[in-house]
């Protein structure tokens, strides 16, 4: 069943994007770390249901923060 | 963005750029925005700190002078909220059921401004067939009971008798109903073997049965905050209240973090928690830098799930055996360790303080890579 309310809208939901191939390998490469290390995100995470992601896919997160204005965030999409 | 500070731009944080081109004169722009760079460097937390036991005290200690001064609400004007340190540990503690679940409801223009404001509310509540009931009679001869609903009540909810016939003949087995106005009767079936004990059962499982409203709500307060009239209810379901259409379902939140983890997602849960967090203790006139607080809810969300800060939650995501037995339930952990044949690489703090080893901690994390000469080494010649 479609939800009749748009997840992505609500104030408390920052802006979630997928990353693209080049921007994935740069970041791992700018940490040295591997995919793994990566925080997570569920596949059926109601914010990433309008992305069609897949396992292994990196999310995008752009939060609003009270210390830096804005701030970039990372997580690697897993099953579940 | 001025041109001198593209070379900046990723390097410092927007909100320090932004600021700086709106303060400085143009002509100093580029001399600023070095010392700018210096001073933040300066500033930032040195790799190989221990954050984590940072955050700790730093939280710890102003919440043991929370406990002290915990505030008593007197009078029912407003409703009973947790607060003070057992809400904290609530939060922190990841908890599916919390005490007292509560829900800000906005609303969506006319009905902000106060328009049925109080018909909205009264159709949010759960209403369960008890409360529409004015006086219940048993009859233990004909195994029947009589029942007088309040009519008033029914009609502020627009609720019909036919309604509740409807709801009550789903809601129950082994009983017939049958109303028309403001009678109801509810006979058992099957008659003869069953005697007063049913009947009175029957009573007390038609009591809770849902007749309309909100599963959940238990409580619904109206109020006006900054201009716009908004809902304040004791019990909580995200999922429902957003699909309603009079609902502002962008503002609209709940104190419960699991739920918001379940409605709208792991970042938004983040955001909640800490909200929620920062609340409390602003509420007692506690001072805790934010850092701190982020990193805790940024720890407790890694997994994608919400985890407490407990023996089942964070703790129980660390790799190192060690470490998970050095937190609670020492002789459990290492025993199943040792079962399923698993290994320690020693890479964090706790299991190295254990084995009398440094710490990977400040100038115990850097270790030494010297290039050495393999020919003047076998000459003995080594500087």
């Amino acid at each position: 069943m479609k939800a009749k309310y748009d997840v992505t809208k609500h104030a408390l939901v920052p802006k979630h994007a997928k990353a693209s191939e080049k921007e994935k390998k740069d970041l791992l490469e700018s940490y040295n770390i591997t995919l793994h290390q990566l925080p997570r995100i569920l596949k059926s995470d109601p914010a990433i249901d309008h992305l069609d992601a897949e396992e292994g896919d990196v999310i995008r997160i752009t939060r609003a923060s009270p210390t830096a204005g804005e701030t970039v965030f990372y997580r690697r999409v897993i099953n579940g | 963005m001025h041109k001198d500070l593209e070379d900046y731009d990723g390097k410092l944080p927007g909100k320090m750029l932004q600021e700086l081109e709106e303060k400085c004169p143009a002509g100093k722009l580029k001399k600023a925005a070095k010392r700018l760079y210096e001073e933040y460097l300066a500033v930032k937390v040195d790799s190989g700190e221990s954050v984590g036991v940072v955050a700790a005290e730093s939280i710890g200690e102003p919440s043991t002078q929370m406990t002290l001064n915990t505030f008593h609400f007197a009078g029912a004007a407003e409703m009973n909220v947790t607060m003070g340190l057992p809400r904290v540990v609530e939060i922190l503690d990841g908890r599916k059921e919390i005490k007292t679940p509560m829900m800000e409801i906005f609303l969506k223009a006319p009905y902000n401004k106060g328009k049925d404001i109080k018909e909205i509310a009264l159709a949010l509540k759960e209403t369960t067939f008890g409360e529409l009931v004015t006086e219940f009679n048993l009859n233990v001869v004909d195994l029947k009971i009589d029942v007088k609903l309040d009519t008033e009540r029914m009609k502020q909810l627009s609720i019909t008798t036919a309604t509740v016939v409807k709801s009550l003949e789903k809601g129950i087995k082994g009983a017939t109903v049958k109303g028309e106005g403001s009678d109801l009767v509810l006979k058992l079936k099957g008659g003869e073997d069953k005697g007063l004990n049913e009947l009175y059962k029957l009573k007390e499982n038609v009591r809770k049965i849902y007749i309309s409203g909100i599963k959940g709500i238990a409580q619904v307060l109206p109020v006006r905050r900054h201009e716009e009239f908004i809902i304040i209810t004791a019990g909580s379901n995200m999922k429902k209240v957003l699909e309603l259409d009079f609902v502002d379902a962008m503002r609209t939140t709940t104190n419960d973090v699991q739920e918001i983890s379940e409605v709208l997602g792991i970042e938004a849960a983040r955001q909640a928690a800490l909200n929620e967090v920062i609340r409390v203790f602003e509420a007692q006139g506690i001072d805790v830098d934010i850092r701190h607080l982020m990193l805790v809810v940024d720890t407790m969300t890694v997994s994608g799930t919400v985890k407490g800060v407990t023996r089942y939650g964070v703790i129980s995501e660390k790799s190192s055996v060690l470490a998970r037995a050095s937190f609670e339930t020492p002789i459990l952990h290492i025993i199943e360790a040792a079962l399923v044949g698993e290994s320690d690489e020693l890479n964090s703090v706790v299991e190295n303080v254990m084995l009398n080893q440094p710490v990977p901690i400040g100038t115990g994390l850097p270790g030494l890579v010297a290039k050495i000469d393999k020919e003047k080494l076998e000459h003995g010649e080594t500087k």
